[in-house]
């Protein structure tokens, strides 16, 4: 009854292209719009800020680059903490040896440069398909890895292989509060969300969805692979190098090459996979309970009031988060974006069924 | 020569440890069409179940054998049940999540029963490295036994699985799976058998690399990513190619020790990590199969 789109007439192009066609969906977004920008941060404390709020946004943005790569062009990739690491280091490295130049705008141009890695190694994506990418994606997470533990010119000769990220500021206004922290990182999320809602219904969307559905099909009707499988390389490791500037800079501070291994990868991966290959709105669903997952398994034995030596605990929380995914995957093995969709489905015709 | 031949040898022995966790890969990828990344995890939880049965009721090493084969049977079956009928006909990417979210349960599991400190593992393979070669070189070429004895039982394992597989009437219906589910299901095999018995047989091949790698390096944690260096074995010998393992076990192994001393000096060290996976990948340039995979044919 509330959510139908009958009496919505569209009377101009524009309208029927519009990202939201429908009028209550406009309002759903403007209202989360309002909560994340207004109501969190009047309400949240520094805690859930700190430890919930900026890992999601910054995460979400890593899981929707992932997802343009896997999800829409079907190409599995598992070297995402590497292109992360690249976008921060980039990122880094621009900030120490240009000092006058913003660090939003070297955030950007980190991406650039994550950008043209994705490129380089999305290459064999070319030659080769399905695990065996996978396996070869590995590649650049390793050596990526090494690239930043060893070669010393990329951390500023720091003696520890740790390195500090200056304050960030934009128009003499420094995000060192949590609040200042989460609403860029809120702010930024936005507009690559919307960059890529509109990238994968465009053409180019298009092009990389043939390519997954299949790829020999795809090349015969006119999609060039080379351009549709390296663009999306490209777009992904973008948003992903942007995430990972992000991450160092705005969320840990200061920060060494593992805080870029290979479990960065798969928490991403695991991300896009619970919350829907081929979906945006998965990829925040994703991020939030990929986020929230572990801290509430953290703090659930104090609840119940067990004490259990911290050993124990972080053992627990391996098997049940495996469990939960094994579990997630049987219940819904096409996300938590399908349960999202199976619901909108639902409300349309709620109350009256027929 | 006598140190490029020891690095050499090096190398290759350590070859033959990843091909026995690349053949896990192998065995279930075949029957199964699934990318097992639990293997590694398998190969821990095997190796400190073996260990620990042994140290905490002190039971003979044969009886914490047997008790841990029948462990790793109950797993299989518990995988084949729990995880692997509930996803039938689910595209690959869910089944390949899926294992790793069994390999995030199995470590946490195995640490959570059986500790998570290092421990030694002796199943009685002599420690002294032997000399080979004397009367040709200078001062010889040292090989450590354990690794001559992890060659042994390697080949040994495969001679095995190749009978298992050629000779045996369930090593028939296992290539009848790999070739064509459907096919396979309709001339009477039963696929919920046959995936228990793969995940057996990965279960105890994962079991022998747990023991192996185990002697080396004692039974902990890090035992898991050996696994990851068997990636590269795998893409570089073929997903479906016992041979292509062993094969590519040897490539890999003597490769990156070779890298590792000849051209590390140069660019750092360390190198080691991620060679075989660039080793691989100029391969795979070559043959996108690998070595000895099959090639694919798509059909529009």
């Amino acid at each position: 009854m509330i959510y139908r789109e009958s009496g919505q007439f569209k009377t101009s192009y524009v309208a029927d292209q519009a990202v939201f066609p429908i009028a209550q969906d406009r309002w759903f977004i403007a209202a989360w719009l309002l909560v994340g920008f207004v109501l969190v941060p009047l309400i949240a404390n520094e805690y859930m800020l700190r430890a919930i709020l900026i890992p999601f946004a910054i995460m979400a943005l890593a899981a929707l680059g992932l997802n343009i790569l896997v999800g829409y062009c079907g190409q599995l990739s598992l070297g995402t903490g590497g292109f992360m690491a690249v976008g921060a280091y980039a990122a880094y490295n621009l900030c120490i040896r240009i000092p006058e130049l913003n660090p939003i705008i070297a955030f950007v141009i980190a991406g650039g440069f994550a950008t043209l890695v994705g490129i380089l190694f999305g290459i064999p994506s070319l030659r080769i398909k399905g695990y065996y990418l996978a396996v070869a994606t590995l590649a650049s997470q390793f050596f990526l890895e090494w690239l930043f533990n060893r070669v010393q010119w990329f951390t500023n000769y720091a003696p520890s292989g740790s390195v500090s990220a200056p304050p960030v500021t934009l128009f003499g206004l420094t995000f060192d509060t949590p609040v200042l922290k989460y609403l860029l990182c809120l702010a930024i999320l936005v507009v690559f969300a919307l960059v890529a809602k509109n990238l994968v219904r465009g053409r180019i969307g298009r092009a990389w969805m043939a390519t997954r559905d299949m790829d020999v099909a795809a090349e015969i009707i006119g999609i060039r692979p080379m351009y549709a499988k390296l663009s999306a390389f490209a777009v992904s490791s973008f948003f992903v190098g942007v995430a990972g500037a992000l991450w160092a800079f705005i969320h840990l501070g200061s920060w060494e090459p593992a805080a870029f291994d290979i479990n960065r990868s798969f928490n991403i991966l695991f991300m896009v996979i619970i919350g829907g290959l081929g979906s945006i709105v998965g990829a925040f669903l994703g991020a939030a309970f990929i986020t929230t997952l572990p801290l509430i398994l953290n703090q659930a034995p104090q609840w119940f009031g067990i004490a259990l030596s911290t050993a124990m605990i972080s053992h627990l929380e391996f098997m049940i988060f495996g469990a939960l995914i094994l579990f997630f995957l049987i219940v819904e093995p096409l996300g938590l974006a399908r349960l999202w969709r199976i619901g909108k489905e639902k409300l349309r015709l709620w109350p009256f069924p027929h | 020569m006598g140190f490029f031949l020891e690095v050499l040898l090096g190398g290759l022995m350590a070859g033959v440890l990843y091909s026995l966790v690349a053949l896990g890969f192998v065995l279930i990828f075949k029957a199964s069409g699934v990318f097992n990344f639990a293997q590694g995890a398998m190969v821990l939880f095997a190796a400190l179940t073996f260990v620990r049965l042994m140290e905490i009721f002190h039971i003979p090493m044969v009886v914490a054998l047997a008790l841990t084969v029948v462990v790793m049977v109950v797993l299989a079956m518990v995988i084949e049940r729990a995880v692997l009928r509930p996803l039938v006909n689910q595209p690959g990417i869910s089944l390949f999540m899926a294992t790793l979210g069994i390999s995030y349960f199995l470590d946490g599991f195995g640490q959570a029963v059986w500790g998570s400190d290092i421990y030694t593992l002796d199943v009685g393979i002599p420690k002294q490295p032997i000399m080979l070669l004397e009367s040709v070189f200078d001062g010889g070429v040292l090989v450590p036994s354990e690794d001559v004895v992890a060659t042994i039982v390697a080949g040994l394992l495969v001679a095995a699985l190749a009978v298992f597989f050629q000779k045996t009437k369930i090593g028939r219906a296992l290539r009848a799976v790999a070739d064509d589910h459907q096919a396979a299901q309709s001339v009477g095999i039963p696929l919920n058998y046959i995936w228990v018995i793969v995940w057996t047989v990965a279960g105890l091949v994962a079991l022998v690399a747990g023991i192996m790698w185990g002697t080396k390096l004692g039974v902990q944690f890090s035992l898991t990513f050996v696994a990851l260096k068997a990636l590269p074995v795998l893409i570089l010998g073929g997903f479906e190619s016992i041979p292509g393992a062993i094969i590519g076990g040897l490539i890999i192994g003597a490769g990156e020790k070779l890298a590792e001393v000849y051209l590390g000096p140069y660019v750092g060290g360390g190198i080691e990590n991620w060679f075989a996976y660039v080793l691989a990948l100029l391969f795979l340039l070559v043959r996108p199969e690998g070595l000895f995979g099959e090639k694919h044919i798509d059909r529009v």
